[in-house]
């Protein structure tokens, strides 16, 4: 490189030759010089700035490339990096407390039709409509030849039916895989598991959402791919809800009602065995909703869980039971139950108008006095009454898994009045669930602690707070098994379990005020073994009325006694309880006097 | 000197493609086989899916009891009671073993009417 000498001699000397000053001709080289310099130095920098640049622009480019790729594309399977991907189904299995499958997925595939596709519209409508009957011919060919490009024409396909629109041989109709969800046992279960429909629809996928009961309470847990197609497994067993229903069904035709239900549930860990709302449905068919008249007509309707109803004496356990364990009483006062009994303006009187002048209260539970019942709330007092109430989960909605549980809400006087204290000690003015009358007895009898109702499998006992107290839960089963032995409900004895249990005959409310003097709902609340708590059974029948008599019987010991009997001598084997005899009462020396 | 490393240096660049050349290809190989073996997978869990849901659908407890019902002459099957329940009690001991006969002893012997003992 040639570089410009700062002081050129030819130029020095003619500037000494003008008097000019040399330097100055240096200094403006210096100047030129530098100025290259910077020029230079800034082209190289802004070069390297420019490829810089030009990196940072691919870079991106390419992020966003596959960004957008990854967003508009069709998803894949990962290819490379997975250990063995285990997701096999898009919504996981629902099984039984054995693992016996309740609800499963099929893959199977649904029919579309790309109308510009259509070589021959007229024969292809003709032909579907000879394959599916509830296709009508004409309006298949108004969408074919109308404005549509694309139609759904069904959801779900046999095999069958998918290789007989094969045979049409007609390009525009076009099949798309498809997951359903299928209930292999029909309706055994249809109120619990609730149902399951199609969600949001492509032609490669749809989206199996769920529409009622746990499939929908679940929905977001059965879908997540982080459980691995880990099944959701209930605390259901199969073959005593099977059995149960088998035997419920029979019992309802045979006693002429319109409805029943039962709720078997174990004491300790508040797992519900089985549960049952007759008339009931087939969840691979879910009906539609009425759209007029009471939706407790529905077969949707779910007795046990969503059917709040005055359950009428079997709530006489609970105000014994409060009265014992404030020491008010213990089973064997006297108690004045002469009837009728005065109170304001209202009569309090006996079934059949009967009296039963001074009772045990051991015997106002077995004869099932209201008067008797009544004077004890009364002593107990309406605070303490509703606290008790409260504790055993009867002034609000279960907890239970089924997005049906929150509409199950009790209704409860207005305003809790003396009057009102009296008629709820005996089951009247306060509706209740079937599955709440099963929480307050599990809690009431295990031993005396809380337990609250639950549809998922879980072996350990519950730790609740207590209710009563151990004493109390033992008096209260003596109680109950001799209601079952000498009292109201002497059809309910299975030798060998020693049933415990308390009848139930509430008449219907009227939907305008009053009572039905002929339409009854009747419960039998049991619990079995009395002396060893393990299950805890109610049967409620809606409308039941037994005709082998004279004149026709609606009380719960003719109705839902036998039934629940019944239900308890086929499905305790299945549970694995042997039947034992009952342990003698213990022989002890009281002293009397000193 | 510098031919040789030259050289050198050229053969072990060939060397290493026709190495990468050939891992490419093994890669690819084991790719595909690994995606026909997970098809072959997802295929056979779909069939296990719908043999399941076919079992549960045999076996569900409306049908065994129909079946059971129809077959009851040949297999007399009835819905399990508590009487059914037994105690072991109830089992028998087995009889007891027979003593060995280690040494046959003639006991019924042959009497004739009149006859004299020896």
């Amino acid at each position: 490189m040639i570089r410009t000498p700062l002081r050129p001699l030819a130029r020095i000397l003619s500037a000494r030759e003008k008097g000019e000053n040399p330097d100055a001709i240096e200094r403006e080289n210096l100047r030129l010089r530098h100025e290259a310099m910077r020029d230079r130095m800034r082209h190289r920098a802004e070069g390297r700035l420019f490829v810089l640049a030009l990196c940072f622009v691919c870079a991106y480019s390419v992020i966003g490339v596959r960004m957008g790729l990854l967003a508009a594309g069709e998803p894949s399977e990962v290819q490379v990096a997975s250990t063995g991907s285990e997701i096999v189904a898009q919504r996981a299995n629902i099984v039984d407390r054995n693992g016996r499958i309740l609800a499963t997925n099929l893959s199977t595939h649904s029919l579309y039709a790309q109308t510009r596709d259509l070589v021959d519209p007229e024969r292809a409508a003709h032909e579907l409509s000879l394959i599916f009957p509830d296709l009508d011919e004409a309006e298949l060919l108004k969408d074919f030849t109308g404005s549509r490009k694309f139609l759904w024409i069904k959801k779900k396909l046999s095999p069958e039916q998918m290789q007989l629109v094969h045979d049409i041989g007609e390009p525009g109709l076009l099949f798309g895989p498809r997951e359903m969800r299928l209930y292999p046992n029909g309706q055994l279960a249809a109120h619990i598991l609730g149902g399951a429909s199609f969600g949001r629809e492509g032609v490669h996928s749809a989206e199996v959402i769920g529409t009622a009961g746990v499939e929908k309470q679940f929905d977001a847990w059965l879908r997540d791919p982080a459980n691995k197609g880990a099944p959701l497994q209930l605390s259901i067993d199969l073959t005593v809800q099977a059995t149960s229903r088998e035997i419920l069904e029979a019992g309802m035709k045979l006693m002429n009602a319109k409805g029943a239900s039962s709720v078997l549930m174990d004491v300790h860990t508040g797992e519900i065995l089985s549960m049952i709302s007759l008339p009931d449905f087939d969840p691979n068919d879910r009906p539609t909703p009425l759209v007029k008249g009471d939706p407790g007509d529905s077969p949707l309707f779910n007795r046990a869980v969503q059917g709040v109803y005055e359950l009428g004496s079997v709530f006489k356990i609970f105000t014994a039971a409060q009265a014992m364990e404030l020491g008010l009483v213990n089973p064997e006062t006297i108690i004045d139950a002469n009837a009728p009994m005065r109170w304001g303006k209202f009569n309090i009187k006996e079934f059949r108008n009967k009296n039963y002048g001074k009772l045990s209260v051991t015997d106002v539970i077995v004869n099932s006095s209201n008067v008797g019942t009544a004077k004890m709330a009364l002593a107990i007092g309406a605070e303490r009454q509703q606290a008790f109430l409260d504790k055993l989960g009867f002034l609000k909605a279960t907890d239970l898994e089924m997005v049906e549980a929150p509409t199950g809400k009790p209704l409860l006087p207005p305003r809790w009045t003396e009057i009102s204290t009296i008629t709820v000690s005996y089951g009247h003015g306060i509706s209740s669930s079937p599955v709440h009358l099963a929480a307050g007895y599990a809690s009431l009898l295990n031993g005396g602690t809380k337990v609250t109702p639950t549809l998922l499998r879980r072996p350990n006992p519950q730790p609740g707070e207590r209710v009563v107290s151990e004493r109390v839960s033992e008096e209260a089963r003596k109680m109950l098994r001799a209601v079952v032995s000498r009292g109201t409900a002497s059809f309910g004895d299975v030798p060998g379990y020693a049933v415990g249990g308390k009848t139930g005959t509430a008449d219907k409310p009227k939907p305008n005020g009053g009572y039905y003097s002929d339409k009854v709902i009747a419960t039998f609340a049991t619990v079995f073994p009395a002396h060893d708590p393990k299950y805890v059974l109610i049967v409620t029948l809606d409308e039941p009325v037994e005709t082998s008599g004279s004149t026709p019987r609606r009380t719960a010991g003719w109705t839902s006694v036998p039934v629940a009997a019944e239900i308890i001598e086929r499905t305790a084997p299945l549970l694995g309880l042997r039947p034992a005899p009952e342990p003698e009462a213990e022989v002890a020396v009281v002293r009397t006097s000193n | 000197m510098k031919t040789l490393f030259y050289l050198t240096s050229a053969l072990v660049v060939m060397g290493l493609a026709f190495w990468a050349y050939q891992e490419n290809y093994r890669t690819q190989a084991a790719l595909k086989e690994s995606a026909a073996l997970k098809r072959e997978i997802g295929t056979l869990r779909e069939t296990l899916a719908v043999l399941e849901a076919e079992w549960a659908y045999l076996n569900r407890p409306g049908r065994l009891a129909e079946l059971a019902e129809i077959n009851f002459d040949s297999l007399g099957l009835l819905p399990l009671r508590p009487e059914q329940f037994g105690s072991v009690e109830q089992v028998a001991f087995p009889p007891p073993p027979m003593l060995p006969v280690t040494m046959p002893i003639e006991v019924a012997g042959h009497l004739k009417v009149g006859g004299q003992f020896p």
